[in-house]
């Protein structure tokens, strides 16, 4: 079989990877931000939740997450389907490391921001949400782009518990042809792609995103 | 549900098996981040060689290795070394695609660490007429490595936590030990838990360890004699 007949079945699992890594992305940017936030919460119990949940997801490895998640949780009268198993398992440990870069983001706007806000009156709500929040995250861009395609290839991992995405369906061609080599250097070259594809819309962004802020400055 | 206990018989049971299991898989993360600090290294000297060629090319095999998944690379080596007349164990083939893909990672490291390096360094070497190879030992790595000691530590321990992979090609590391004894018994619970916690524990004992190292070094570069 030459390349172009692995096509069709490596585009449908690739189809399967994209839907995964952005579902999970979009969980994993949520779960950012609310423990990127709690992490610096005034409230001693939400602060200790968030190091927790941040600690354990960062300190365990991520496949032993998606087992316990897809093996373990049936024992408590939860059992998940293996696409919501692994969307979820991908969120929860990306989250964990996206609340670290939202740390650092809000840590690394300036005082006089918050002593501005401060001063005009606002309320602890609007200071983060029109003064803090709108600068740090174009400083969260660079390293978020990095742990989307961290997501991506953590995607690969799901294919361990059964889920057809890309390198499931390199491996079912391979039992079929045993064309290793071609179909592995595919596999490779198509994640590369998507990946390349990812930080360049990542980076687009980032300048646009910092152009608006400029010409918002400008303006006043 | 009469499964819904934590069971302390079979956790006796299977904890020799898994600490066993363990020692592999500090094995993996200790040879694997032996040749990954090595060969980071290299990639990082090459990466700034004045030929254009090997540069360019190094750096393109960097950006690709680190953007695509190591599960593929890991079977990509596992089933086409055999091909190529390369016989290796699977533990050897895993640890050698762990070290090359975090290989990858710390070459960056190392270029931040040289690229910290203050102009003057380099033009003092020049005017004592040392060698590059001189520059380099003598001059640069010195100073430039010490400062991101913490950042390839930073790898060791994310390299350590990837070592359940290998379980994808049969090394009989922890978590493939966790599954055998799952399958075994059908009981994942504890297994599972087991593993995912002397992760935990030996991650935050690594990333306390490596704060530690992080204050002991000095802020601005290192202190001259």
């Amino acid at each position: 079989m030459t390349i172009l007949d692995f096509l069709p079945n490596l585009l449908n699992g690739a189809w399967v990877t994209l839907q995964i890594t952005v579902l999970s992305a979009i969980l994993s940017l949520i779960l950012s931000f609310i423990a990127g936030l709690g992490r610096i919460s005034n409230v001693f119990l939400i602060r200790s939740i968030a190091i927790a949940y941040i600690e354990f997801f960062r300190g365990t490895s991520i496949l032993i997450q998606l087992y316990w998640i897809y093996f373990v949780m049936p024992f408590f009268g939860i059992t998940l389907d293996a696409y919501t198993a692994a969307v979820i398992g991908l969120g929860l440990n990306l989250g964990s490391y996206g609340a670290e870069v939202v740390r650092g983001a809000i840590n690394s706007v300036d005082k006089g921001q918050y002593e501005a806000a401060l001063a005009l009156n606002f309320t602890k709500f609007d200071m983060y949400k029109r003064v803090i929040i709108p600068q740090a995250f174009v400083s969260m861009l660079p390293p978020f782009g990095n742990y989307l395609i961290e997501l991506l290839k953590a995607t690969s991992l799901v294919s361990l518990i059964t889920i057809a995405e890309l390198t499931y369906e390199g491996k079912l061609l391979i039992d079929q042809t045993m064309q290793t080599a071609e179909i592995f250097t595919l596999l490779l070259i198509i994640y590369f792609l998507i990946a390349q594809f990812f930080s360049y819309c990542i980076k687009s962004f980032e300048r646009k995103l910092r152009a608006k802020l400029d010409r918002k400055v400008a303006n006043g | 549900m009469d499964e819904l206990y934590w069971d302390w018989d079979y956790t006796k049971e299977i904890l020799p098996d898994l600490l066993d299991a363990l020692h592999i898989t500090i094995n993996a993360t200790l040879i694997g981040s032996l040749i990954a600090l090595i060969l980071g290294l290299v990639f990082a000297l090459l990466r700034r060689s004045k030929y254009k060629i090997i540069s360019k090319s190094t750096g393109f095999i960097i950006e690709f290795v680190r953007s695509t998944p190591l599960l593929v690379q890991i079977y990509f080596l596992y089933y086409v070394f055999p091909d190529y007349g390369v016989d290796m164990s699977p533990f050897m083939t895993g640890v050698i695609a762990i070290a090359l893909h975090y290989a990858a990672y710390m070459s960056e490291v190392y270029r931040t660490g040289i690229e910290g390096i203050d102009n003057g360094q380099w033009e003092a070497s020049i005017a004592l007429n040392l060698s590059p190879y001189r520059t380099y030992k003598d001059v640069i790595i010195p100073q430039a490595i010490p400062p991101v000691i913490p950042a390839l530590g930073n790898y060791i321990v994310a390299m350590f936590k990837e070592t359940p992979q290998l379980s994808a090609i049969t090394v009989l590391e922890m978590m493939q030990m966790a599954k055998i004894l799952g399958s075994e018994n059908f009981r994942y619970l504890e297994p599972f838990t087991i593993v995912g916690l002397l992760f935990l524990l030996i991650s935050l004992v690594a990333a306390f360890c490596i704060k530690k190292v992080e204050k002991a070094l000095p802020k601005n570069g290192i202190a001259l004699k």
